[in-house]
């Protein structure tokens, strides 16, 4: 019989997940305690990173965006807006950022060219007249919900069962090993046990909450950030700020919006975050330096998306200089529980390569040699996840 | 004014309920506090975290562009992320969208609109007017509230409806390597674009601006179009014979 992997978390992470441990032979249940991408996941601001905001602050992020930049755009063709990424220099200061940024993307692999004011403006004429400089990186845009539904349509054909409104309340255990998630469907307002060799959480921020099941403890920090999209597509590159990433530096385009954001807090409880008005002023006031238009447009909608870093308790108040990166903790080491491991940190951009360091660990303690497949394997449209269900099952 | 048990400004929400399994839906009244600025989106969490975990709906990007949380408010197609709540002592009826079989709640089942969409095959990604090189996500946001909303397909299941034949108006505009005709064809039939009543809501509910109707109304003049060169043609090749 296959062994089975149960993901907690239909997020991003989750998705891909179990579209790695699918093509590795393994039976994988996905629980999500509402829809999938509805947390973290599906509210962020649909940029696939070409690594540049990392470059200069966070080595290790910028490496992997670039990495995972170029293998997501040939595993999953058709999902990417490809307008490109500009980091633009607004002052003086910024402009002086202009070498250093530079030869950080080189360093990291990011390929970059540098364009005079003028021929910024006309790359980009919804640049801000005060624009010195830009530097142009290969950023891209995405939809927050369709990519990793690719993941999990793939996934879904390949036989994982995928739980919507499905939320794990309790471990069965035998000793210090886990035999089955007990979960409440709230469907059909019952509890269902999925029996299970191997639990992985991938519940993001609220992964703490997950880990508790079994007694174990991971050091997440829920950092919250707020967005905001006008009416109207202002740009068509995604416009970053050159400098060190901060509030309202990025506005990229998403449909017929302007998505601009963001900023960072952190919080103890993912579920009782408010949009601020002040955040929300903040972010166009700086997005305004960026890209004119959107600070004249009429607003659709603001909301906060929380980030799942990883930090102790009472580290960094703003989040800001919490890395970007994603960590894995066997609990089997922390006296959780033999077979649960976390899964937690990262972006969205980074969600295969968090999936395959994740699964690799999974494997090894599942005895199961067979390697990663998901850098080649090409993922089946968004649309899949819908008509391939098994509606009802 | 509603107000909660702890003397708060409420909204009164009243909420279609059906489980999985049951045969008949009911509605529960909830009291929820009221916040400045708050959508239907932000009730229906205050909800499901502080009143009742079982509440099941749909929802994703929380600004209008996934097109997972379309429900009918006070009888009128929305995306809960962007309607406003209303003010302190509003009543708000929420119900799901029509025209779908309920699963739960106001979780309907998309798989009937996507297969149909996937008929069409209209692609993701559309040519950008500024940017030549690159590619940007089609308007469409598959949120099915002009569906939901358009009185013929309440009424006839069978007609192909406003998402599937604007998606077809998009492969005509830009075939992106499919068969525009073969495409086209599908729309001249009787359950296709002629089927179509003018009623016109499906644009008036449409969150992205995508036009529906419009798109009905170019497919039948594309369509005519290609009847009356055709019966020109016959004509012709008539008096030759």
């Amino acid at each position: 019989m296959r062994q089975r992997v149960v993901v907690i978390g239909g997020g991003g992470t989750g998705a891909a997940l179990a579209h790695d441990l699918t093509l590795r032979g393994l039976a994988v249940t996905v629980l999500e305690r509402g829809e999938l991408t509805s947390g973290t996941t599906g509210r962020h601001h649909g940029l696939l990173h070409s690594g540049g905001r990392y470059a200069m602050t966070d080595r290790q992020s910028a490496v992997e965006c670039v990495q995972e930049n170029r293998i997501l755009r040939r595993i999953a063709p058709g999902s990417f807006e490809n307008g490109g990424g500009l980091f633009v220099a607004v002052t003086d200061d910024d402009a002086d950022q202009r070498d250093e940024f530079v030869d950080a993307c080189a360093e990291s692999g990011i390929p970059t060219r540098l364009l005079s004011r003028s021929a910024a403006l006309d790359a980009e004429p919804g640049l801000s007249p005060d624009v010195r400089l830009a530097v142009q990186v290969p950023d891209a845009t995405m939809d927050a919900m369709r990519l990793p539904l690719r993941f999990f349509a793939t996934a879904q054909r390949g036989g994982a069962v995928l739980r919507p409104f499905t939320e794990a309340v309790t471990f069965v255990s035998n000793g210090r090993s886990i035999t089955a998630v007990v979960a409440r469907d709230h469907m059909a307002g019952r509890n269902v046990a999925v029996p299970a060799d191997l639990v992985i959480n991938a519940a993001g921020p609220w992964s703490g909450r997950v880990a508790a099941m079994a007694g174990a403890e991971v050091p997440i920090r829920p950092s919250p950030g707020v967005l905001v999209a006008v009416t109207g597509r202002w740009c068509t590159h995604v416009v970053n700020r050159l400098h060190k990433p901060g509030d309202g530096d990025i506005v990229l385009p998403q449909r017929g919006l302007s998505v601009v954001g963001t900023s960072s807090w952190t919080v103890d409880d993912p579920d009782e975050v408010r949009v601020s008005s002040e955040h929300v002023r903040a972010i166009l006031r700086e997005g305004m330096r960026l890209v004119p238009a959107v600070g004249a447009a009429s607003m659709r909608a603001a909301w906060a998306a929380v980030r799942p870093l990883i930090g102790a308790t009472g580290s960094d108040a703003s989040g800001r200089t919490l890395s970007r990166t994603f960590r894995c903790f066997d609990h089997a080491a922390d006296g959780g529980a033999d077979n649960l491991i976390t899964i937690t940190g990262g972006k969205a951009t980074t969600l295969r390569s968090m999936a395959e360091a994740t699964a690799d660990i999974a494997c090894a303690k599942l005895g199961v040699t067979t390697p990663c497949r998901t850098r080649d394997a090409v993922l089946l449209p968004h649309t899949a996840y819908y008509t391939s269900a098994e509606v009802g099952a | 004014m509603n107000e909660t048990t702890d003397g708060e400004a409420a909204i009164r929400v009243t909420v279609y309920r059906r489980r999985a399994g049951d045969t008949d839906p009911h509605y529960d009244d909830f009291d929820v506090p009221y916040r400045p600025g708050m959508t239907v989106l932000d009730i229906l969490m205050s909800i499901r975290s502080h009143q009742d975990a079982e509440l099941t709906f749909r929802h994703s990007c929380l600004h209008a562009s996934c097109g997972t949380c379309g429900m009918r408010v006070n009888r009128r197609e929305r995306l809960a992320c962007v309607t406003p709540a209303g003010a302190p002592g509003d009543q708000v009826l929420i119900e799901p969208l029509a025209g779908a079989e309920v699963r739960s709640d106001l979780v309907v089942d998309m798989r009937p609109f996507y297969e149909s969409l996937d008929a069409v095959g209209r692609p993701l990604l559309r040519g950008d007017e500024h940017n030549h090189d690159g590619h940007r996500l089609e308007d469409c946001i598959e949120c099915s509230l002009c569906t939901s909303a358009c009185p013929v397909t309440a009424t006839d299941g069978r007609y192909a409806g406003p998402a599937v034949l604007a998606a077809t108006e998009r492969v005509l505009r830009e075939p992106r390597g499919h068969d525009a005709a073969a495409v086209l064809e599908r729309a001249d039939r009787e359950q296709g674009a002629w089927r179509c009543h003018l009623a016109l809501e499906c644009s008036q509910v449409c969150p992205a601006g995508v036009d529906p109707a419009g798109a009905i109304m170019r497919l039948r003049r594309d369509l005519l179009r290609r009847h009356l060169a055709l019966h020109v043609h016959r004509a012709r090749n008539g008096r030759r014979s």
